[in-house]
């Protein structure tokens, strides 16, 4: 076992800033690291099983935590947070105590108590308890099946049953079974529900299956045959599209975007120094753990559809629309979802619709589970990008024009690509003042399986870039890439490309300095020196990304949305969150519950939180855009103050005076529902145009800076991350555990789509849709990743928090790339640096 | 479907000699793999030999001149060998890499042979250790070479109603072990390129792995090797490594790359131990 440990390392994501890699003082710091966390995490689910014992009570037990840090390393200053990995011993408290001067509401006698609940689900998902959509019994129902058109572009001609089954005994259905129009109700309604005569994709649905044994659905799907009239696809978003290819206003464009501050032109003319370069970034999937799954009945001629999603209400309005339903006539149910990142958005729809039309034809329920290999082939995908930067500098180095080119790729249908842009180029122009900047962005048809909704939505292609772009300019201009970033990083009171002003009091230049001070990226830099000019075949480097991202919606997004969420206080004194923010193992249900408990001085025990059902819950918006936390969390803080006021309570009102107060109503209310309740109000001072984008284009931004060391090992040419840091700006964290898990999370994700995950096409189609071939990191491809909080409590926030789910997307993918380009000096702009990749840069640049 | 449960080697290779033969299933992790095409079609007609319960061939013997690996002998017993630490320490390595935990407690080396995948992990390191192949049926045993046993892409010298029973390794003392799995990732990866080297009184043996139809040993290579001829660069070891395998480019990687990997391997490994190599 030893030996084991020793060879192949398991990797070690406990990882605490304060513990440099190569530390001196602390020789065996991977070992030390490695049986630390085993112990911490060890112990911990030795007591969660303990718990578990418990488990079919049905109040889960509460660990109230009080954080504390592990007392390694360099001391906490008042803004970085040391976090507890796993479960803290209350050895010292003060570091993760809330900050009590934000706490004006609370009386002084009655401190609130310091809510740090341990993970919600985690007993039930770690016990193998939880039960997802595919678990749950179904008598008398039947099984769902897809055929597709394995074509990528064509008229529909045939369709054609083989005589291998027996087809009286299946229900089929196509389009002409929808009650309403054939269309996917989303941004636009170009999608059909079901393929009538034309096929715009690969994995295009035409038919429908059902039968109660899964078996008989598979031999039935081969036994359809989809005679199509071939077209010519449009495969390469790069290409303009040739007049055979067209196939949407005369050039195919989605959706064309504008963004322009100052006179870019000019500037450029006029500047000391000019960088061009292009970038490119690749789809990603999002291999969820659990694949999409649905299942739909009719019960009192309703529709309900219920299982695995992000955003349930957008299920809602697909079924309204192609069903032609009022709302009272359908409903949606979130079943434990395992996993999301964007690609739960909006597919669900779909499946949802697909499942609904066949149980009102079979009047029976349908289950549709897509098996690893339809799941990676037939739903969405991250947006392949090319970026093209051409950047004006004055001759210190000032940033004075930027011009940016932004082409997506859309797929087959618009689906999210006008807001994936959006985001895309408004992030683009990255953390740094520039006073002309001009930035055109476009999303292109292809017929290629729609791309949809990913964790970053757009600001990784187009930040991968910036940030990569960033190091080439810094190496022709012969400035340090760490200074060339403090020179421009934004300064309060100064604009971003959008026109909005930044005035938060962030100190942007120490996220910079502490990133690179925790990878100690000099010496490293200095040790590679030696280390590259003495090794025989490995080669090492260090980079780093600075990086923003815009939490909740983009622009009016947020007011449009116009969210709402419910609290009721039940009988017993306990109280409910009613929302359709759904728990995907992000942690929705344990934050929420915090802020409620936290807010109302009451028990974590005391507040009930279960799956959004939509006949119950308000529409709280999508579970998207890092907004739930912040936007929806402080929806969760106003009703609760809605709900003591309908008690006749003040804000101060705490604790059982609260629970008194919601048992005395029911007392005289009898049978009667107690609410509170709030609306999505929008922050003042915040505007935005959507006509000429400018101005706000997000509440507030979460700052930061990632850095990377690789090695490079040149027998194989493949690149390792040995070690990363990342420290980020995120307002208030809530809750430790949870928010360095969304971190590290993150960053396991950036890695893959940096070094691993390619999606390898034909016809617009994932050819290598399984696991063993699309490679997504493991815990033995991972360094440790250290991670560190600097808190600057946003107003409009729960608590003070901004958003978080995303950020961590967007860093580790240019600074791997630039630590690669360090190690090896290749051109390394093109993402995912596979190591045939990274094997013809290496030509081209010896070449 | 039909799944057979012999109580004895006997009787499992009597069952064996019937037409169709049943197909044996030790650990089962190849056989699953490919489970949903069978459903498909052939399932309900196809036969299966469950052997995992024959515990007389989960063995690992340590003789004066050969080391034995029962025929159920997983990767995880290797891994806890004493025997095969001491001696053959590249089984371990080999075995470390395969998969998972999981799959090096279930799978055996012999159903590695078997499933004859041309990027197979316990393959080339046995090869690389002359190791030879048991294979009893009703009629007899017999033995053969494993750099033997391969003939084309998932062609072997086992007839249907053969087993394998055991895999002998003749002892011998090694001056150079070295074993590398090139996969796309660190744990649960199929190799990209596999090599195993090795060199003892009986020379040189250079085993390469995902290059060509079958796991095969590199035979101008070792001439080359044996020839004591000047190698500066991963290049001059171009023309003899064309000669012996024969990459394709296919959903995991490409020609170019795994022929160039394969000759960069075996130049930097073997520059510090071969004066030749410089
Ligand atoms: C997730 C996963 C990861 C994997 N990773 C790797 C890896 O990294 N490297 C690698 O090399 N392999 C890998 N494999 C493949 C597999 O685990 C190995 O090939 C394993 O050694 C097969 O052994 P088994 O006992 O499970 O064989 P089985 O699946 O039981 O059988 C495989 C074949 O051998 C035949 N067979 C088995 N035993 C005998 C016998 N005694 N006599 C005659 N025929 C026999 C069977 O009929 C069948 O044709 C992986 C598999 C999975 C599922």
């Amino acid at each position: 076992m030893r030996r084991i440990e020793r060879d192949y390392p398991i990797a070690s994501v406990g990882g605490d800033i304060g513990l440099p890699a190569d530390d001196p003082e602390c020789p065996a710091r991977g070992n030390t690291e490695r049986t630390e966390f085993g112990r911490v995490a060890m112990g911990a689910v030795l007591d969660m099983l303990e718990e578990a014992k418990d488990l079919d009570s049905p109040t889960p037990r509460w660990v109230q935590s009080i954080g504390n840090q592990r007392g390694v390393g360099s001391q906490p200053t008042s803004t970085l947070m040391h976090c507890p990995d796993e479960r803290p011993s209350a050895r010292s408290p003060s570091s993760c105590k809330p900050d009590a001067s934000r706490r004006q509401s609370k009386r002084a006698d009655q401190p609130a108590p310091e809510v740090c609940v341990q993970r919600l689900e985690g007993i039930s998902k770690l016990t193998g308890r939880e039960r997802y959509v595919d678990d749950l019994p179904f008598d008398d129902a039947l099984w769902g099946m897809t055929v597709r058109t394995r074509v990528p572009r064509g008229r529909i001609r045939q369709i054609k049953f083989g005589s291998a089954v027996d087809w009286a005994e299946f229900v089929v259905v196509d389009h002409r079974d929808i009650p309403g129009p054939n269309e996917v109700f989303l941004i636009e309604r170009d999608q059909p529900v079901l393929a009538a005569d034309y096929t715009r994709h690969m994995h295009e649905p035409v038919v429908l299956i059902a039968h109660p044994d899964r078996e008989m659905c598979r031999r039935a799907v081969a036994d359809v045959q989809i005679i199509v009239d071939e077209e010519p696809p449009a495969l390469d978003y790069r290409l303009p599209a040739g007049p055979e290819q067209i196939q949407r206003n005369n050039d195919n464009l989605f959706k064309v975007l504008k963004i322009e501050k100052g006179n870019t032109e000019r500037a450029l003319e006029q500047a000391a120094h000019v960088v061009e370069g292009l970038y490119e970034t690749g789809a990603q999937e999002h291999v969820y753990i659990e694949n999409q799954g649905m299942i739909a009945w009719v019960e009192d001629g309703v529709v309900v559809t219920k299982g695995s999603m992000q955003c349930p209400y957008y299920v809602v309005n697909a079924l309204k629309h192609a069903l032609n339903r009022d709302e009272s006539q359908v409903r949606v149910i979130q079943t434990p979802t395992g996993g999301g990142f964007g690609g739960k958005e909006d597919y669900p729809s779909n499946l949802a619709l697909h499942a609904a039309l066949l149980a009102l034809k079979a009047n029976r329920p349908v289950k549709i589970i897509y098996d690893r290999p339809e799941d990676m082939a037939a739903t969405t995908k991250r947006h392949p990008a090319q970026t093209r930067h051409r950047t004006g500098f004055d001759s210190d180095g000032k940033l004075v024009a930027q011009h940016i080119d932004v082409t997506m790729d859309g797929g087959a249908y618009v689906t999210l690509s006008p807001v994936v842009l959006s985001r895309g180029i408004i992030h683009a122009a990255g953390p740094y003042a520039c006073d002309n900047v001009l930035i055109d962005g476009r999303a292109v048809l292809t017929n290629a399986v729609p791309f949809g909704a990913f964790r970053g939505f757009g600001a990784p292609q187009t930040l991968f870039a910036l940030e990569r772009h960033m190091d080439v300019c810094a190496a022709q201009l012969g400035i340090d890439p760490i200074e060339l970033r403090r020179i421009n990083l934004i300064r309060d009171g100064q604009t971003t490309a959008t026109g909005q002003v930044i005035n938060d009091g962030t100190d942007r230049t120490a996220v910079l300095d502490q990133a690179a001070q925790a990878i100690r990226f000099r010496e490293k830099q200095r040790a590679h020196e030696s280390f590259n000019a003495t090794e025989p075949y490995l080669r090492r480097g260090v980079g780093l990304a600075c990086f923003w991202h815009g939490a909740g919606f983009t622009g009016s997004g947020e007011v449009a949305l116009k969210s709402r969420l419910r609290v009721q206080g039940h009988a017993d004194g306990r109280v409910e969150i009613l929302s359709s923010s759904t728990e995907m193992g992000q942690g929705t249900w344990t934050v929420f519950t915090q802020i409620a408990a936290e807010h109302l001085g009451i028990a974590p025990a005391d507040i009930i939180i279960t799956t959004p059902d939509t006949s119950r819950v308000p529409n709280s918006g999508p579970t998207v855009a890092s907004r739930t936390a912040m936007v929806v969390g402080r929806l969760v803080e106003r009703a609760c103050d809605d709900l003591r006021q309908s008690l006749g309570l003040d804000n101060a009102t705490r604790g059982e005076a609260v629970t008194a107060a919601i048992r005395a109503w029911h007392n005289t209310n009898a049978d009667q529902s107690l609410f509170g309740e709030a609306q999505y109000e929008k922050p003042p001072g915040i505007n935005w145009d959507d006509d000429t984008y400018e101005g706000d284009a997000y509440g507030t931004y979460g700052w930061a800076t990632y850095a990377a060391e690789v090695e490079i090992d040149l027998r194989t040419y493949t690149a390792r991350v040995i070690d990363f840091v990342a420290v980020q700006e995120i307002g208030k964290v809530l809750n430790n555990t949870l928010a360095r898990g969304q971190i590290q999370g993150g960053v396991a994700q950036g890695i893959g789509w940096a070094l691993l995950e390619e999606c390898k096409w034909e016809l617009g189609g994932m050819k290598n849709c399984q696991l063993t071939n699309y490679i997504i990191p493991t815990s033995a491809d991972l360094p440790p990743i250290r991670v560190a909080f600097l808190e600057n409590a946003y107003a409009h926030g729960a608590q003070g928090a901004k958003g978080i789910g995303e950020l961590p997307m967007d860093g580790p993918g240019p600074a791997i790339a630039n630590a690669i380009a360090d190690a090896i000096g290749v051109h390394a702009n093109i993402i995912p640096l596979t190591p045939e990749r990274i094997m013809g840069m290496m030509d081209q640049t010896h070449a | 479907m039909k799944v057979l449960s012999p109580r004895s080697l006997d009787e499992a290779c009597a069952l064996l000699a019937r037409d169709p033969a049943p197909r044996p299933i030790a650990g089962a992790t190849d056989i699953l793999v490919h489970w949903p095409d069978n459903l498909n079609a052939k399932a309900e007609t196809e036969t299966y030999l469950d052997i995992s319960a024959l515990s007389d061939l989960r063995h690992i013997t340590r003789e004066d001149d050969v080391l034995t690996l029962g025929a159920l002998t997983t990767y995880w017993d290797v891994i806890q060998s004493q025997a095969c630490r001491d001696d053959f320490p590249m089984l371990l390595d080999a075995a470390r890499q395969v998969g998972s935990v999981q799959i090096q407690s279930r799978g055996t080396w012999a159903g590695n042979i078997v499933n004859a995948s041309p990027a197979a992990d316990g393959v080339p390191v046995l090869m690389a250790y002359d190791a030879t192949v048991v294979l009893r049926s009703k009629s007899g045993e017999m033995e053969v070479r494993l750099d033997e046993f391969y003939s084309g892409y998932k062609q072997m010298q086992r007839r249907p109603d053969q087993l394998i029973t055991a895999i002998r390794i003749p002892r011998r003392t090694y001056d150079t072990q070295i074993f590398e799995k090139v996969g796309p990732r660190r744990a649960q990866a199929i190799s990209k390129v596999g090599l195993a080297i090795t060199h003892s009184t009986e020379g040189w043996r250079v085993v390469a792995a995902a290059v060509a139809p079958m796991i095969l040993r590199c035979k101008s290579v070792e001439a080359l090797l044996e020839s004591g001829a000047p190698v500066r660069s991963p290049d001059d070891l171009a023309q003899a490594i064309d000669q012996d395998v024969a990459p394709i480019d296919d959903i995991r990687s490409t020609r170019e790359y795994r022929q160039r990997v394969l000759a960069r391997l075996i130049y930097h490994d073997l520059k510090g131990v071969l004066p030749a190599f410089s």
